[in-house]
């Protein structure tokens, strides 16, 4: 067994196969962790972890600071709102005068794509992306990757449907390069005004039509339609996007096979998914966030792991 | 590298069904004990003595196996990423005799960390540690076994490996002496 080939996670684009699978094998043990009565390993106690969210999460950041205390290590946590960002200073700085309070890791969402590469180059810590605009969503799509292993055994040779907003969705592009790695066929499926132009060249396939697309997979990631992205009109009405891309009981129930539903929230109920669809036993929506602390516990460990103490 | 053979076959299974007895003597029909094998290398003694044990009283006895790699002492400081192997505890340990077993004993870390992941399942009442292959003289901390196969007094270039019939075809436990080997044992 081989440590992870990376020194921070950036985007699963910079990850090898290997990389993924380890991430998974640990993962793994850590889910076993966080079902115990004491939820809780000491590994990790003498890490300090910066949680730097410039734009809002809540799952995530959520996500992330379980997996960090479970893991023992001391977090800290920022947010734009009501910091000095807002009064003028660059990020470098700010992470640098975090950083100036020994800290070891950084876990940043930012809205400017490259954000946390660009941190990577500058500032002495592993960084962890959290997303960073419509760029990567890494952990995102690790733990989405990981709830299909765990749900149909493997990754490898599965067909998995990405639905919705591919144009806005940094969920979609790493979910693209994961699945891809690990074997998978992907398709995207949205508006055509949703579906980035060149998007063929990452060797996934297009559709437009709703029932085909989920005819002909397995698994069908249902994303948002990320309003606060969209600077211009994408479709008519949201009424209509949901007719012709909104996935109900009724559509589900009228396919050749059962398929399984994910969302990797947050869910606008009756939008791209209805109600009874998401809390239907095909929807995996709730194992996903529980597979995202073990996740996120196994990147931080792997990428702890790989820090030399002095 | 030069070897020598600690215990041989015979000598390994006298040896299981001393100990079996011996647990037996002191925790009666282990109605409130516990079995704690230590991943990785424990569990194959861990699984004969368990299996000794069971042929004695008659009855099943609880056994768990516990992974101690997230209580280890030697994060970060290793080249070689730690591997973990499952935790299977499916019992409660709280205000139970708690057995917890290893192949060799040696600087005892694994043992301080095998009683911190065992605090995780709660609090026993009792902690009893018992070990195939006692390296004495060679603890770096105050760790002791209470039930042991075989004492060895043996220097930190030698090491100690235990085989198993299940796995390696054979029941037997060799000590290697070496002048160049490094000794990365924790035990």
């Amino acid at each position: 067994m081989t440590a992870l080939s990376v020194n921070h996670l950036l985007g699963i684009k910079g990850l090898s196969r290997e990389d993924i699978e380890l991430i998974f094998e640990s993962a793994d043990t850590f889910k076993e962790v966080i079902n115990r009565p004491i939820k809780k390993v000491p590994s990790l106690r003498d890490i300090t972890i910066a949680n730097l969210f410039f734009e809002n999460s809540t799952r995530t950041k959520l996500s992330f600071e379980l997996a960090e205390k479970r893991l023992s290590a001391d977090v800290i946590n920022f947010s734009a709102s009501g910091s000095s960002v807002k009064k003028g200073e660059t990020l470098i700085d700010t992470v640098n005068n975090i950083l100036a309070m020994k800290v070891d890791m950084v876990v940043m969402r930012h809205s400017s794509p490259g954000a946390a590469l660009f941190l990577s180059k500058h500032v002495k810590a592993r960084i962890i992306n959290a997303g960073d605009g419509t760029h990567e969503h890494p952990t995102q799509a690790l733990l989405d990757a990981f709830s299909i292993r765990e749900k149909l055994g493997s990754v490898e040779g599965k067909k998995v449907v990405i639905v919705g907003d591919i144009l806005h969705s940094r969920v979609a592009l790493s979910n693209i390069f994961c699945l891809q790695k690990l074997g998978a066929e992907v398709m995207v499926c949205g508006p055509t005004t949703l579906i980035p132009r060149y998007i063929h060249e990452l060797g996934v396939k297009v559709e437009h039509d709703l029932r085909k697309a989920l005819n002909w997979c397995d698994v069908a990631n249902m994303l948002r339609v990320q309003l606060e992205r969209q600077d211009d009109k994408y479709f008519p009405s949201l009424r209509e996007y949901s007719m012709l891309f909104g996935l109900d009981k009724k559509l589900l129930e009228s396919l050749d096979k059962e398929i399984v539903v994910m969302h990797p929230g947050p869910i606008n109920r009756g939008v791209e998914i209805t109600s009874d669809v998401a809390d239907s036993g095909q929807s995996i929506i709730l194992d996903q966030v529980e597979n995202g602390v073990a996740v996120r516990m196994a990147v931080i460990y792997r990428l702890a792991e790989k820090i030399n103490r002095e | 590298m030069n070897s020598v053979t600690l215990l041989n076959s015979t000598q390994v299974n006298l040896a299981l069904k001393r100990l079996a007895r011996q647990l037996v003597e002191n925790h009666d029909d282990f109605h409130n004990t516990v079995f704690l094998g230590l991943q990785p290398r424990g569990i194959q003694f861990a699984e004969r003595l368990v299996r000794e044990v069971e042929q004695i009283i008659g009855k099943p006895v609880n056994f768990g196996k516990i992974d101690i790699t997230f209580h280890r002492d030697d994060f970060r400081r290793g080249e070689e990423p730690l591997k973990a192997n499952r935790t299977e505890i499916n019992f409660l340990i709280e205000n139970r005799q708690v057995i917890l077993i290893d192949d060799v004993l040696y600087t005892g870390r694994s043992i301080r960390a095998a009683l911190d992941a065992m605090l995780s399942f709660g609090r026993p009442e009792k902690v009893e540690l018992c070990v195939l292959v006692d390296r004495r003289f060679s603890r770096h901390l105050p760790v002791q076994p209470d039930y042991v196969g075989r004492q060895v007094d043996s220097i930190q270039s030698e090491k100690v490996t235990v085989k198993w019939s299940e796995t390696d075809g054979t029941d037997e436990v060799i000590l290697f002496t070496s002048k160049t080997a490094n000794d990365s044992t924790i035990g």
